[in-house]
């Protein structure tokens, strides 16, 4: 217990302080699970609603595969691109192990099968009504596409909510591809890994609280927009 | 031009279970058309099939702008509409919805606005046109429909049972919107009711479905 009153303590004074090093962790986390989240809506989105709206065979082994791939193990994820970014690896070439750009690899492959599942699960969940209805008012298939997408819109925001919930919180694979390296590739988790390992907890649990305080404000917001347009919520309030 | 549509030996089957078979009749343009018939009996998969929202099973429809025979492609597709009995709203406001089939097609801001506005004031919605279309009430629902639907000028205009399940006033607003292109004549009007007195005030010829198959009652 005296801890976390400490932990609170410690996180206030370092908010406080505006500590330099502690922004630059702040500002390198979001950076990175920012980018991460940017790209994995970048290709899971229109890859979630293509799999529910386009029938093709082996369908049904693609979705299973995408909810399995939701599960994946951040430790082998990170083990499996340090093999590849390593310099024997295949693209050891291209120097990014150790870098920011190696644990936006490593979030993006985390956290594109959540926005790929759970897009895929809200475009199904659209009313079929809407795609005849998009048709009979002369929509072709891409209007339609865009019409049933536009539908799903509030469950796409929830993959992506959930999506940085994974990335935001993630440590084992960032951990193996960026290295902790100091004003380079430290973000918050694997600080707090690096300063429990050191026994030094209070400073850990001041970093872990900022960590919640700032995902906490980022959903909150994400929240509000999501309830803001979504009018369902309003008439189940009637 | 509104246009006519001639069925030949039309069937659809689901599982093995038949639904229409093998039914033939011409759709005159420019007429209204109550098509009847009991719960089931195949009135809204045949609205269906004529949208071209599905395949016939068997036998083919073909479409007719004046004696030219169109054909089967987008433009044919725009040129007519169906409204369903869920209506399929979408998660937008009044105004957005009623916009939606003219921006598909790529008109002026400007010109969808104006005609959009028109429409709603048609089916008395225009006070409502900032609101999400979600909340109205299933009767303003289904006048908004037939503001989308009206909107896009079709020149062939289904309707599957635009009035079940609303009430009185709602009804007469939805009837009076029919009433109005009946009288203009740009379109052909193929309408599903139950109601034969709705039959009698709206449409020009009552076709029923029975047995699987059209049948002509002329008054």
């Amino acid at each position: 217990m005296e801890y976390i009153a400490s932990g609170f303590y410690h996180a206030l004074q370092l908010i406080l302080k505006l500590d330099s090093e502690l922004l630059g962790i702040i500002f390198l986390s979001l950076k990175v699970s920012g980018a991460a989240l940017v790209l994995a809506a970048l290709i899971g989105i229109p890859l979630g609603a293509l799999l529910s709206l386009k029938k093709f065979p082996m369908r049904s082994a693609a979705v299973s595969l995408l909810n399995t791939f939701m599960g994946l193990p951040p430790v082998v994820v990170g083990l499996f691109l340090y093999l590849l970014l390593s310099r024997s690896g295949s693209l050891g070439f291209m120097s990014l192990l150790y870098t920011p750009y190696a644990m936006m690899i490593a979030q993006t492959v985390l956290s594109l099968p959540i926005v790929a599942s759970l897009t895929y699960a809200a475009v199904s969940s659209v009313n079929p009504v809407i795609r005849m209805a998009a048709r009979t008012l002369g929509a072709n298939n891409y209007q339609t596409a865009v019409a049933i997408i536009r539908e799903a819109r509030m469950g796409i925001m929830a993959a992506v909510i959930a999506a940085f919930g994974r990335v935001i919180a993630e440590v084992g694979a960032i951990l193996i591809v960026g290295g902790n390296i100091a004003g380079l590739t430290r973000v918050m988790t694997t600080a707090i890994a690096m300063e429990t390992d050191k026994g030094n907890f209070e400073l850990a649990l001041a970093l872990g609280i900022i960590l919640l305080s700032l995902s906490l404000l980022i959903n909150t917001a994400l929240h509000l927009i999501q309830n803001n347009k979504d009018v369902r919520s309003q008439i189940e309030g009637d | 031009m509104p246009i006519s549509l001639r069925i030949s030996g039309l069937s659809k089957v689901y599982n093995s279970s038949v639904v229409i078979d093998n039914c033939s009749y011409t759709f005159q343009a420019g007429s209204v058309y109550a098509v009847m018939g009991p719960n089931g009996c195949g009135k809204s998969t045949l609205l269906r099939i004529c949208s071209l929202l599905e395949s016939p099973t068997s036998g083919s429809i073909s479409y007719y702008a004046g004696d030219n025979e169109l054909a089967y492609d987008m433009r044919l597709r725009r040129m007519m509409t169906l409204l369903l009995p869920d209506i399929g709203i979408f998660n937008t406001t009044v105004l957005k919805n009623v916009e939606y089939g003219l921006k598909i097609r790529g008109l002026s801001r400007k010109s969808i606005y104006d005609a959009s506005c028109e429409a709603l004031e048609l089916v008395g919605l225009t006070h409502k046109m900032s609101q999400n279309a979600l909340l109205l009430s299933s009767g303003q629902k289904r006048r908004l429909g037939i503001a989308r639907a009206l909107v896009i000028k079709p020149r062939l205009l289904m309707l599957d049972e635009p009035t079940s399940a609303i009430d009185v006033e709602n009804t007469e607003i939805v009837e009076s919107a029919i009433l109005r292109i009946k009288q203009e004549r740009s379109s052909t009007i193929i309408l599903s009711t139950h109601e034969r007195t709705q039959a009698d005030r709206l449409a020009d010829k009552v076709v029923f479905v029975e047995n699987k198959r059209l049948s002509q009652d002329g008054f």
